[in-house]
């Protein structure tokens, strides 16, 4: 095949598709580690990179395949989940494009996995040090959808001009009683830049305080990157009298019964039927099985 | 009981071979060849090289045979290809001057040193459908084969000279150096490396050359819509087609260890001058402004639109008042790639239970304080 020429380290070619390791030349890879360090040192920071076209659209998570085809190994063990779900169609996709271009290991074990490529959750089971959590970003900046010019948001940025967001949670609350943003709910990273968390549920937030695992964020048809490094400072913006708060239930999993991880309903008939059933399916299958040994006990 | 979210992995690859079934069609019909959709198909081969950004006719016919003639799949298949190939070198500036034409006409002047061009166009045709075609026959020509009209590289083409060449030797119009980066008279004409689109990540402000870069790739579609959109008033700067040319050039490079240029191919190119609305200060006379579109294949209808969109995009750099969507760069530059765009408007169709759970407990809860606030308002009114 004609690709074979690209290869620039012969050592990380895989000899099945022709295609470097992980798809990506190992340029591009160095490229995008340059940014993704220049990331870490910025907490939250927006770093412009060299975003190339992958093979799968953009917005159908190119930015996190980037992300993850640069720091993944041979001996890495991969775990994609979408909406919380290792079996949902663009998870089951992604994780077969890097099992193809890469040959590494699978799982759908979050303790298992040393690289979880995530669009829209956080995994409920605690993440540890030496792991990291890749997310896919559709819009990374936290102040698009208030001011639409790239040019604007830098400079609100760079003059930590963010005032603007907390009169957009106040107008919430005076026109609702309440923040109405419940999904890709703006944070403050280390103390400086606001970030865009991705649209995970806020319920997901205060997961990535202080969290031991890497974070890292990739939007590929914005061509940016960003990250927050294990144990950082990561604060849901509110107000003193508004504190910020998650959302819950007050139904259980119909599965495994639990009361304290993030519920996604299934319609069950047309007459109102409804189930809540845990979103995250790897946690929910653990409680499934410790819970069934218990029983056995 | 629920099962809509297992079994992702089967339903992939069975829509896969559904899809195989689909393109192919009916198998009691010959099967399309590659090379018959590059011959035959050649207007939508030359949208797919141009905006995919890659010349290669047979692969584009390929792209376009694997995508069922969608042209922005095809488009995406050449793109994720293109990226994977290696850069040996950038090509010398090419030569519009010397283009071995095909077809060059000018709305600006009835004759010209080069003559008027017409060539293969659809422009004059009436638009009534040939059933001749249906009937699967061939149309006799009863014109002599015009192939030959179409010079072969051996030959040596001949110069000719363009439109604005005129303007530009009787100071009428700006010269074709003037960018935005304001090069005075006298400074050097030596343009620096154009930057590189596919590189870099985009940058605001952006020079012409990034911007012509953005455009050259940019959506046919919506390219012509904003073209249109400056005629009719939003940004309108009152263009001429000064020239439009399409034809075969060739493509140099000069390696640093030979020294000298070597031709390595020629390719097929359409290009297009605009004349637009002139202007002058105090200090300069007044004179025509330009705008400028190029882009692979028999592309004339995206070179028009990109010739008008060049033009509104240099408002700031012409002092003109940046007030249409047509002159806005970060609008224009941030939207005009479709796969970008297809993309993200396509992610919808990816689950999104989780922010929509989010959504909806907020929204009952929400409903649930207006009811009670309700009951509340009705118990006092009571009372």
């Amino acid at each position: 095949m004609t690709n074979a020429s690209l290869n620039h380290d012969t050592n990380t070619q895989t000899d099945s598709t022709g295609y470097n390791f992980a798809y990506l030349d190992e340029q591009t890879k160095r490229m995008i580690r340059r940014c993704l360090l220049k990331a870490v040192a910025v907490p939250g920071y927006q770093v412009p990179f060299g975003g190339r076209e992958m093979p799968l659209p953009y917005g159908w998570g190119t930015g996190g395949m980037q992300v993850t085809a640069t720091v993944i190994g041979r001996d890495d063990v991969l775990k994609v989940i979408d909406q919380g779900a290792d079996d949902t169609t663009n998870a089951v996709s992604i994780r077969r494009f890097f099992a193809r271009t890469a040959g590494i290991a699978t799982t759908e074990s979050t303790r298992e996995a040393s690289i979880i490529q995530t669009r829209h959750r956080i995994p409920e089971t605690p993440l540890s040090h030496g792991q990291v959590l890749v997310y896919q970003v559709p819009i990374p900046d936290p102040l698009r959808f208030i001011e639409p010019r790239e040019t604007e948001t830098r400079k609100m940025h760079a003059l930590q001009e963010y005032g603007v967001m907390h009169v957009k949670l106040y107008e919430d609350i005076s026109r609702f009683g309440h923040i109405a943003t419940t999904y890709a709910y703006p944070v403050k990273v280390n103390g400086h830049y606001v970030m865009d968390p991705s649209p995970i549920p806020k319920f997901d937030n205060p997961k990535m305080h202080g969290n031991p695992a890497l974070q890292l964020f990739g939007a590929g048809r914005e061509k940016r990157v960003y990250a927050i490094p294990p144990f950082t400072r990561v604060e849901s913006l509110d107000f003193e009298d508004h504190p910020f708060e998650i959302q819950g239930w007050d139904r259980t999993c119909e599965f495994c019964g639990s009361d304290h991880s993030f519920l996604d309903e299934v319609v069950t008939d047309d007459e109102g039927g409804r189930i809540f059933i845990c979103s995250d399916t790897d946690y929910c299958n653990q409680r499934l099985e410790t819970g069934a040994s218990q029983e056995a006990v | 009981m629920y099962v809509a979210v297992k079994g992702g992995e089967q339903a992939i690859d069975q829509a896969h071979s559904w899809l195989d079934e689909t393109r192919r069609g009916d198998t009691s019909l010959p099967e399309l060849s590659v090379a018959q959709i590059r011959d035959q198909m050649g207007l939508a081969v030359d949208r797919v090289m141009a905006e995919g950004s890659l010349y290669d006719p047979e692969l584009a016919a390929l792209a376009l045979k694997q995508a069922s003639g969608d042209a922005i799949e095809a488009i995406f298949l050449l793109r994720a290809y293109r990226t994977t190939l290696p850069r040996f070198l950038a090509s010398l500036p090419m030569e519009t001057n010397s283009m071995a034409i095909r077809r060059r006409i000018s709305a600006a002047y009835k004759d010209l040193p080069g003559g008027q061009v017409l060539g293969p166009t659809y422009d004059y045709t009436h638009r009534l459908l040939d059933f001749t075609l249906l009937a699967n026959g061939e149309r006799a020509s009863s014109l002599p084969s015009t192939q030959s009209s179409t010079q072969s590289s051996d030959e040596t083409v001949e110069d000719c000279p363009r439109v604005l060449d005129f303007l530009n030797s009787e100071g009428l119009i700006e010269s074709p150096l003037v960018d935005s980066n304001h090069l005075q008279p006298g400074e050097s004409a030596e343009p620096e490396a154009p930057a590189d689109l596919t590189r870099q990540p985009l940058d605001y402000p952006a020079g012409r050359d990034l911007r012509l870069q953005a455009l050259a790739r940019g959506d046919e579609g919506f390219l012509l819509a904003l073209a249109y959109s400056t005629q009719r008033g939003y940004g309108r700067n009152h263009p001429f087609a000064g020239e439009i040319r399409q034809g075969e050039v060739a493509v140099e490079i000069a390696p640093e260890e030979l020294g000298f240029a070597v031709i390595v191919g020629d390719i097929q190119v359409s290009e297009c001058d605009m004349i637009n609305q002139f202007i002058g200060t105090e200090t300069e006379a007044p004179r025509f402004t330009r705008g400028y579109g190029l882009a692979f294949g028999n592309s004339e209808r995206k070179t028009l639109a990109m010739a008008l969109v060049d033009r509104a995009l240099r408002a700031r750099e012409l002092g003109e008042d940046v007030v249409s969507p047509a002159q806005d760069e970060e609008f224009v530059l941030a939207h005009c790639d479709n796969l970008d765009s297809s993309g993200f408007v396509s992610h919808l169709k990816l689950p999104h239970y989780v922010d929509f759970q989010s959504e909806l407990v907020l929204l009952r809860r929400l409903r649930k304080e207006f009811q009670e606030r309700k009951s509340d308002r009705q118990e006092v009114k009571q009372t």
